[in-house]
């Protein structure tokens, strides 16, 4: 375990603050005005964390390769809201907002990002590879669909123990194209498993838009071939998405098989960090923007409910808090010991 | 207090840009997440976002201008808190109570390690002196995995053919019968999914073991093998373990051509992150493949299709552990060394055989584990007999023998009195007719034809 630096209290208190839920309280209902309230809280988070992580790969602070999530905040937000602490949770490498959406530390993720030995992979795995068992975070895939078949294995892990959990596995809609995906969702049929593909389609894989990579780009129909049910849902939208993840839950939960969710969603950043931005014009970038930013639909939406501006803008202060002292671990906090260079490498055998 | 907005880097590389466009100008009020400028590289084009709000005091950089170097101030700003008060963004504020409240006890157990063993592990070579029986290698595989799964119920087997079929090599024989289909699994033909499938479990704390119906299917896999299994102990430093079998026939089959007769050890024993294992006698595929379900970590097990069948005596108990990483001398002999694995063993006996026909007393030694490499066995007889001939299946290129060679030039070189020799299969995908499969296929007679070589004996000697 690496030594722990004096500022870890900034512990996000996402979801770790909440009462257990059971998602089969929840179907044929709307979230109340607290859980809207903590969806605001836990999007602002995830915005304010990537646009710092952004302005740290700037300066030259975070290396490699950095996937931002900033758009596709209410995917997350939504389902993580309404699943089970004890559910599994498997993602590609546009990850840190589902890291953040379970609960996980900023600061072990921001440090994590600048190398740290605090970071949740004590640098060793960067952006893209970060995992939290105690959190049901099991990463954080580089590899595009990869996490497809290791997110069934987990549903798998799941109905053999009996557990009741279900594990959730997101892809996007690049994914959506491996050979894999498919071998999965036969065998996640074939077998009931208790796991939902959630399809983020934001769009555009790395630079291609789904209907020049894509023939049939109505994703949730995917499984149809092998009797999974889809369903398509305003990915930009918390309450469709947050509705969706109830019924998808229960579904699998009750031991029905799999279930797909397409998201339709929209990453406002590149792809990486060096994306040339030419594959579509800003006036789209601008328009999804303007006109269908999940946080500022939120935010008019628990405005209108009556709340007031200055709960929302305490919640503003409070992020901002967390992800500036995040960022003052990951920055301040040592470089690995290069005694790390060779452990973990294989678990060491005790007789 | 004020702030400044630096020219940020597109990529580790980036040196200097172009400021292209400014979207904000002196005096706006600018919210976190406003795009208040446009930067550009030859590769890429990216917008500048604010993280705080504030209100922009200065620009520091004109709009088109070239060759900003990364980290130069383009821009000031000023933050201000809602009373209007300008404030340090790091300062201390009253959300440290809040977050300080949901802290408790939480910190000490967020970076978990992987958890330890609970079953006995062995490091160290058992001694036997018990009873023992016959048993062919197919059974005491079979044995091994019954003996693990029946004390063990988070051992399961999946793969295609294992259930109904009992194994397509009849490996499995028995299992579904005794465990059940839950345990027991058949797969649909999909290596990439299942084997993905497979270590996701072992992620979710269950200890699988996939059966490859031969290893050049594996191939459909390794990506899963290498990226997932063997990587993620490490990149998630040390919280992730994987531990899961991948096993199955490796090697040349018999006149099945180039696409299924084929030695994987040298491509699985590359990668840091798993073990290696291959065995030849019965006794030590019963207690390595038992050693290998309890491993922690991924274990790639390669067998011999045309070992399966071969008797040898295994001790009569449930206990019988051979550790991962032990070489094994076979046969001593003072006059030259000889290391083989798998198939090659029985043929390295062979020729150790007519080699004391000769008068050259040979000492075989059986790898068992090429991955981690028991250097210092191999080491301690080439010291002894200074002369070393390396055997295996697999092409010459980059092999197992190429990696004995060169580390025995590194730690036993003074001792050597002739060139390393290898044996190895022939530098071309395996034929099907029968007389050139011979020619390509590593013989006894190759080994003693290299033997003699650096003993500097004649042939017909």
């Amino acid at each position: 375990m690496p030594p722990r630096p004096k500022k870890t209290r900034v512990k996000n208190p996402s979801k770790s603050g909440r009462p257990p839920k059971s998602t089969r309280a929840l179907v044929n209902r709307k979230p109340d005005k607290e859980s809207l309230l903590s969806m605001h809280r836990d999007m602002l988070l995830i915005r304010r964390f990537e646009e710092k992580a952004g302005q740290l790969y700037g300066m030259g602070k975070i290396g490699g390769f950095c996937h931002l999530y900033i758009g596709q905040e209410a995917v997350v937000v939504g389902l993580q809201s309404v699943n089970e602490d004890s559910d599994s949770v498997v993602t590609s490498y546009r990850d840190h907002g589902h890291m953040l959406a379970c609960g996980m530390e900023p600061a072990g993720v921001m440090a994590e990002l600048t190398g740290k030995e605090v970071g949740y992979s004590k640098g060793k795995g960067g952006s893209m590879h970060m995992f939290s068992r105690e959190k049901n975070f099991y990463g954080g895939h580089g590899i595009v669909g990869a996490q497809v078949p290791i997110g069934a294995g987990l549903g798998f892990a799941h109905k053999y123990k009996n557990d009741g959990g279900v594990a959730m596995t997101y892809l996007g809609d690049g994914a959506a194209n491996q050979g894999q995906v498919y071998e999965t969702f036969n065998m996640a049929a074939l077998w009931k498993l208790p796991v939902i593909f959630i399809i983020e389609n934001n769009q555009y894989a790395m630079g291609t838009s789904t209907p020049r990579s894509t023939a049939g780009t109505d994703l949730y129909e995917r499984g149809a071939a092998y009797g999974i049910s889809g369903k398509q849902v305003d990915g930009m939208d918390v309450l469709a998405v947050w509705e969706a993840g109830v019924e998808a839950l229960h579904y699998a939960r009750s031991g029905k098989g799999p279930f797909i969710l397409e998201m339709k969603t929209y990453r406002y950043r590149g792809h990486s960090m060096s994306d040339p931005a030419k594959y579509r014009t800003r006036e789209e970038v601008d328009a999804m923007r303007k006109q269908h930013d999940p946080i500022d639909h939120l935010r008019d939406l628990l405005l209108r409910e009556g709340i007031d501006e200055t709960v929302l803008k305490q919640q503003d202060a409070e992020v901002k808090k967390i992800v500036s002292d995040a960022t003052e671990i990951a920055l301040e906090s040592p470089e690995p010991s290069s005694n790390e260079l060779f452990t973990d490498v294989l678990i060491e055998v005790a007789e | 207090m004020s702030n400044e907005i630096r020219m940020p880097a597109l990529s580790p590389t980036m040196t200097e840009g172009v400021l292209s466009r400014w979207l904000v100008k002196k005096g706006d009020e600018i919210r976190s997440g406003d795009v208040i400028a446009e930067i550009e590289t030859d590769k890429a084009t990216m917008e500048v976002e604010a993280v705080e709000d504030g209100v922009v005091t200065q620009l520091m950089i004109d709009e088109g201008t070239t060759s900003v170097p990364v980290g130069t101030v383009i821009a000031t700003f000023q933050t201000e808190n809602d009373d209007g008060h300008i404030q340090s963004v790091e300062g201390e504020s009253d959300t440290e109570n809040i977050n300080s409240k949901s802290n408790d006890g939480a910190n000490e157990t967020q970076f978990n390690s992987a958890s330890k063993v609970p079953q006995v592990v062995l490091t160290q070579e058992m001694n036997w002196d018990g009873s023992v029986k016959n048993m062919t290698v197919r059974e005491a595989l079979r044995d091994a995995m019954a003996e693990e799964m029946r004390s063990d119920d988070r051992v399961f087997i999946m793969g295609e053919e294992v259930a109904e079929y009992q194994g397509a090599y009849k490996v499995t024989q028995g299992l579904l019968d005794e465990f059940g289909e839950k345990r027991v699994i058949d797969t649909p033909i999909t290596e990439h999914g299942f084997t993905g499938l497979a270590v996701g479990a072992a992620f979710g704390n269950l200890r699988p073991i996939v059966e490859f119906m031969t290893f050049n299917f594996s191939m459909q896999a390794i990506d899963q093998i290498i990226n997932s299994a063997a990587k993620t102990l490490y990149m998630s430093g040390g919280q992730m373990g994987c531990p899961i079998v991948f096993r199955g026939p490796n090697g040349a089959a018999s006149r099945v051509a180039a696409q299924h007769s084929q030695c994987f050890a040298s491509w699985y024993a590359h990668c840091p992150g798993l073990k290696v294992v291959s065995p030849w006698s019965a006794a030590d595929a019963k207690g390595l493949l038992k050693s290998a379900i309890r491993d922690p970590n991924p274990v790639v097990f390669l067998e011999n299709e045309v070992m399966y069948g071969q008797s040898f005596e295994v001790p009569e108990t449930d206990e019988w552990l051979v550790p991962i990483g032990k070489g094994k001398i076979v046969k001593s002999g003072s006059d030259i060394t000889i290391t083989a694995f798998s198939i090659m063993v029985g043929r390295a006996l062979e020729a150790a055989e007519e080699l004391s026909k000769k008068g050259i007393e040979a000492e075989v030694i059986d790898l068992r584990t090429l991955r981690p490499l028991d250097i210092e066995l191999i080491v301690q007889s080439v010291k002894k007999t200074n002369r070393l001939v390396s055997c295996e299946e697999g092409f010459p290129f980059a092999g197992i023998g190429a990696e004995l060679g060169m580390q025995i030039n590194e730690k036993a070189f003074d001792y050597l009195d002739a060139p390393i020799m290898r044996v190895t299969g022939k530098d071309v995908p395996m034929p099907y007719a029968a007389n050139l499969e011979a020619l390509a296929l590593p013989q006894s007679e190759d080994i003693i034809r290299s033997a003699l070589q650096i003993c500097y004996a004649e042939e017909g000697l």
